[in-house]
């Protein structure tokens, strides 16, 4: 088995090594290919502390580690090969509590400043510490999820942060706009009514 | 995304990590005239942590520069440690920072509420040490980078310098050793959130406080540790001073103990690599733990302030230190002895 650890910062060789070497049985070897002084020390004290025989071959412009799991193979604890999944998932980003958009501005008075705050509101919320558990679109809220809406890319980022967000589809279809929706699912009553029921705060903007 | 932006990892390298090597440093200036003045008490030639300009027989300014970037998450964390980094210097020279100006380079598309909490830990911490940001340069850039060069005042009388030690003097370190071993292990995602925070706790942590402190002995030396490292500040203060140190390896507080696991592990930043190239050839290593070096090698961002102290005051200047809380601990750690052929520093 070979890792390519050239170009890699530190610490990232010694993570990408400790998740190979989990994969490694007793007697086998693992190769990893370095280009830099920082990766090969640090490397070379990986290899010592977990006991490996290390073998370092230069191959010019990079050096290859040979290493050899001799006795057991590697024990690469809990901890460790957590970090090694590399991949780092955020923590819960979410908070119980829905918002429900019925119309495509924000309060009532004046439609041109509604239409200001429920585009910065929605940028707030896509932008803020937490993200609501679901967001509702619906009447002339399902505008805001469609072709068209300047928040659709903050109403994509609510949901990559795991909000789930969905619009209301009688309500597409009486706009006729069912095809143009950017972002989330389509619902009925049915499901907002357990979704309102179901969390503690509902917050109608 | 806020909140769930990493700013260390939009850091190639972490806080003083990013520091360009002291022999690299020296071979890049080769060659171009330093000019002299009289009134420069303390320039580059000396290697001290800032530049000392006499103004009137009584007072001198003191002058500063350090940014870095990201070593936090949080970014007022970040902010503020940049700050007690850049405001040390001040400190390590016995001086009083009195005015300071931001640096700062942000990506274009960072949200400003981050950039905000950058500034607010960074001026927070510079009224906490009595100073005001007076103002300041901003450029865009990848990534992100923060600092603040610091003006201080300082009587020329009662200056410190890095290369006052003396034989018979002790060295005495004010804050837990391992940042740097500890930044790598976060940018791994293998250190605990505990040690995460005594970490950051530690970097925020201002000098002023076993600086003022020290106001009240007899200080022949001092220096602050940042990245170069213990082993590296050490260094110059022995050859600064032509004398020898003795460093007791075992005396330094450690911000966990799987400091050392780490160390063993690898998890070390390359500024390591760079100080030990630079340094090794005046270290005597003798049989101390292979991981206990490298960590002394480290990198320490916003490290403490190390002071050179005649012997006969040292256990009242510690036992002064440790009772003041603001102060984030205080050992001997090393006795400084007459020069002794090429090698400067003896680990114990």
């Amino acid at each position: 088995m070979q890792i390519d650890a050239r170009n890699v910062t530190c610490p990232k060789p010694v993570i990408m090594t400790l998740e190979a070497l989990r994969s490694v049985p007793a007697g086998g070897t693992l190769e990893v290919l370095v280009n830099d002084e920082v990766a090969l020390g640090n490397l070379t004290r990986l290899a010592n502390d977990k006991g490996l025989k290390l073998l370092v071959e230069d191959e010019g412009d990079h050096k290859k580690m040979v290493m050899t799991v001799e006795g057991a193979a590697v024990d690469v604890s809990d901890a460790e090969a957590e970090a090694a999944q590399i991949c780092v998932l955020p923590g819960s980003d979410l908070c119980a509590t829905v918002v429900a958009f019925d119309k495509d501005v924000m309060g009532s008075g004046n439609d041109e400043l509604g239409h200001i705050l429920i585009k910065g509101l929605i940028y707030a919320l896509a932008h803020g510490d937490k993200v609501p558990e679901t967001a509702l679109f619906y009447n002339g809220g399902a505008r805001l999820t469609c072709e068209g809406s300047e928040s659709v890319e903050d109403i994509q980022e609510l949901e990559r942060r795991g909000c789930r967000v969905l619009t209301c589809g009688t309500c597409l279809d009486f706009y006729g706009i069912r095809d143009q929706l950017q972002v989330g699912g389509v619902t009925n009553l049915y499901e907002i009514a357990q979704v309102i029921t179901g969390q503690p705060g509902v917050m109608v903007i | 995304m806020a909140d769930k932006i990493k700013l260390t990892k939009l850091a190639e390298c972490a806080g003083c990590g990013a520091k360009v090597g002291a022999g690299t440093l020296a071979s890049l200036l080769k060659g171009i005239d330093v000019h002299e003045d009289p009134n420069l008490l303390v320039g580059f030639d000396t290697a001290d942590d800032a530049a000392v300009y006499k103004v009137t027989d009584d007072l001198a300014i003191v002058e500063t520069l350090d940014f870095f970037p990201p070593i936090a998450d949080d970014p007022y964390k970040y902010g503020a440690i940049a700050a007690a980094n850049a405001l040390s210097d001040v400190y390590a020279m016995g001086g009083e920072p009195k005015v300071a100006l931001n640096i700062m380079a942000v990506p274009e598309d960072m949200p400003r509420e981050v950039v905000h909490g950058i500034l607010r830990g960074g001026y927070e911490k510079v009224y906490e040490a009595g100073a005001s940001i007076v103002g300041g340069h901003s450029i865009f850039d990848e990534e992100p980078k923060y600092g603040l060069s610091v003006t201080g005042f300082v009587d020329p009388a009662r200056m410190w310098t890095n290369d006052g030690a003396q034989a018979g003097d002790v060295l005495v370190y004010t804050k837990p050793l391992g940042i740097g071993v500890a930044v790598t292990a976060a940018k791994a995602e293998l250190a605990s959130d505990e040690v995460v925070s005594a970490a950051e706790d530690a970097m925020m942590a201002l000098n002023r406080w076993p600086a003022d402190v020290a106001q009240g002995f007899t200080v022949h030396g001092a220096t602050d540790v940042t990245g170069f490292g213990v082993m590296g500040h050490v260094l110059e203060m022995a050859n600064g001073a032509d004398v020898s140190i003795d460093v007791d390896t075992g005396a330094f507080e450690l911000l966990s103990d799987d400091v050392l696991a780490w160390a063993r592990m690898g998890l070390l930043p390359a500024g390591m690599y760079r100080n030990r190239r630079y340094a090794e050839a005046y270290v005597d290593a003798a049989d101390v733990d292979r991981a206990l070096v490298d960590v002394l090698f480290c990198p320490e961002t916003s490290g403490g302030l190390l002071f050179s102290v005649p012997a006969d005051e040292a256990d009242a200047f510690v036992a002064a230190l440790k009772a003041d809380d603001r102060v984030c601990c205080a050992e001997v750690v090393g006795t400084v002895a007459p020069a002794d052929g090429d090698v400067r520093i003896r680990l114990h």
